[in-house]
């Protein structure tokens, strides 16, 4: 049998995709691309419904926008729109859900990656994404029935949707997502990092401590933040577990409200092209700010940390 | 080749060591000694056990959960599996694995790992430490005025001498070497070779080798495994020039493997 026409035909598909390449390589880049324009497509068009009631804001001033917790932004006259106890309440509500979450997320997927056998392994693994499939509506029913009345027996609560409640809550949804980042970061580690400290005689948790931790660092770091994230970014469960009340708390199981709550609540009262619907896009517009600001800095702590040498 | 090492008491045992992973044998009832001081050399092609081997002295074999292991290994007489405290044992041990490994902390680190844990914190004493590990494994110069880089940034070869700098940072009496040259120039190889000849006098050396030359350069005794099986041992010279098995000369004359 002769091999020429199969070799010619190689020829002749091989120059065809010479040809297309530079095409093809066009096609890749508009598609890398698109994701920039969508970013800065969102923000015009955020910015765009904002944008009319933005010159007329008071932004530092006595009901100023960054300064006071007066939002009473339906009124006709005389309208003000501080959003100070919202920034406040939705930190609050994501630092005590990190402060759950981070600690637990991380010492599961240390378990599972490392100390976990085979077996308890993919149980594990399903049960984390059941979890993570859950909707928030359904964590919002847990905050109202369950964890609720909980804090007004055991934590002298006098409402049941709070602070703590949203932490809690928010805390738990963000864990699926931290555990199966960092579980996937440690796995990648490879092996013979292990077998090289186990050489040196390290245990199983300066293992953990001393090598996987610096070797996965960046994915751990991401893995965190997209918690974060989640925390703030977060509406549904939110809105029921946190009372939904516009002030500053003063004690963890103090109602608050957030910045995504109370777009969620207001903007179906608000007319469309209103102040009242422009000040919740000014309010949308500075989450989009925040949570920019947030995944920058945690890829410049990364990238400062593959820089720096490890101590 | 110090002519005295058989003078010396066994200082490393195999007793009828067998390891199975899963259903596949990798090591069939090897059975030999170690004596102090010397340097045994473990040669065989690829895929016949020798790294499996030196696993099971430190007992890092059991980290894969489908090993299993049959008969004993003796470390100075006592056997490694009634050792409790497992992180002693290994502490006890250099092992320089054929792929490099540099830990994510800094070269300096890297080195002080080991002393730290053994409770050496005084700054003088691990400056002294880590510079002399570094000289004996011939990476000092290189890094010197980079202590502080992250050692997973060092290249190939060095990070090969790093680990091997880490394995001495242990001051250990048995000191297992599985395939230490393969990412190092020929120079570096030469200069290293001399330095653990010298180190012969502190510990006994466990030599994996591809490099059948390698082995009768260095080792006093040496070991062909075939196949999972001991196919023999002996003095160096004496299985280079007369062996017993006809297959042990013809892989050390280089016709297969």
């Amino acid at each position: 049998m002769s091999q020429t026409p199969s070799r010619s035909w190689r020829a002749i598909l091989s120059t065809a995709t010479d040809k297309i390449e530079k095409p093809i390589e066009l096609l890749i880049k508009a598609c890398g691309l698109s994701s920039i324009v969508l970013v800065a497509a969102i923000f015009f068009f955020v910015f765009w419904y904002a944008a009319p009631l933005l010159p007329k804001i008071d932004w530092f001033g006595h009901d100023g926008f960054f300064t006071s917790t007066n939002w009473h932004a339906k009124e006709r006259e005389g309208a003000t729109y501080g959003v100070l106890a919202m920034i406040v309440g939705n930190f609050a509500v994501a630092a005590v859900a990190m402060i759950i979450a981070i600690p637990l997320g991380l010492a599961a997927a240390v378990y599972i990656s490392e100390f976990a056998g085979p077996r308890a392994k993919e149980w594990f693994k399903v049960s984390i994404e059941i979890l993570a499939a859950i909707p928030s509506i359904v964590w919002g029913f847990i905050a109202i029935t369950m964890i609720g009345p909980l804090l007004i027996k055991y934590a002298g609560a006098t409402m049941g949707a709070n602070l703590l409640n949203g932490g809690i809550v928010l805390g738990l949804m963000s864990v699926p997502l931290i555990v199966s980042l960092a579980e996937d970061s440690l796995r990648a580690v490879p092996d013979s990092f292990r077998e090289a400290a186990m050489a040196l005689g390290a245990n199983r948790w300066e293992i953990v401590y001393r090598v996987l931790f610096p070797a996965a660092r960046s994915g751990l770091m991401a893995a965190c933040m997209l918690g974060v994230g989640r925390a703030i970014g977060e509406t549904m469960a939110v809105l029921l577990a946190t009372g939904n009340k516009n002030q500053i708390p003063t004690s963890f199981t103090d109602p608050i409200t957030t910045l995504t709550a109370t777009i969620a609540s207001e903007m179906g009262d608000a007319e469309a092209g209103s102040p009242h619907s422009q000040s919740l896009f000014t309010i949308g517009l500075l989450l989009l700010v925040i949570t920019c600001a947030i995944n920058l800095t945690a890829n410049l702590f990364i990238r400062g940390n593959k820089r720096k040498s490890a101590a | 080749m110090s002519p005295d090492s058989s003078m010396q008491p066994t200082h490393l045992e195999f007793r009828d060591l067998s390891v199975w992973y899963g259903q596949s044998k990798a090591l069939d009832e090897i059975t030999f000694s170690v004596p102090r001081h010397s340097v045994i050399g473990i040669v065989g092609p690829a895929n016949s056990g020798k790294s499996t081997l030196l696993k099971t002295i430190n007992r890092t074999l059991e980290f894969i959960d489908i090993a299993k292991t049959g008969g004993d290994v003796l470390v100075d007489g006592q056997n490694v599996k009634s050792i409790r405290n497992v992180y002693s044992l290994r502490r006890r041990i250099g092992m320089v694995f054929p792929l490099p490994v540099g830990l994510p902390m800094s070269v300096y680190d890297n080195v002080a790992y080991a002393p730290r844990r053994m409770g050496i914190h005084d700054k003088a004493q691990l400056d002294e430490l880590v510079e002399n590990c570094l000289r004996d494994s011939v990476l000092w110069d290189e890094v010197k005025d980079r202590l502080d880089l992250l050692g997973t940034k060092l290249s190939g070869g060095q990070q090969q001498r790093l680990t091997l700098a880490r394995a001495l940072s242990l001051e250990p009496e048995i000191l297992c070497l599985d395939e230490f040259s393969i990412a190092i120039d020929p120079v570096t190889t030469m200069k290293i070779e001399e330095v653990l000849m010298r180190l012969k006098e502190r510990m006994t050396i466990v030599l994996v080798t591809n490099l059948t030359q390698q082995a009768r350069r260095m080792a006093d005794a040496v070991a062909f495994i075939n196949a999972s099986q001991l196919i023999e041992w002996g003095p160096t010279e004496q299985l280079f020039n007369n062996p017993g098995k006809e297959l042990t000369g013809r892989y050390l004359n280089g016709e297969f493997g």
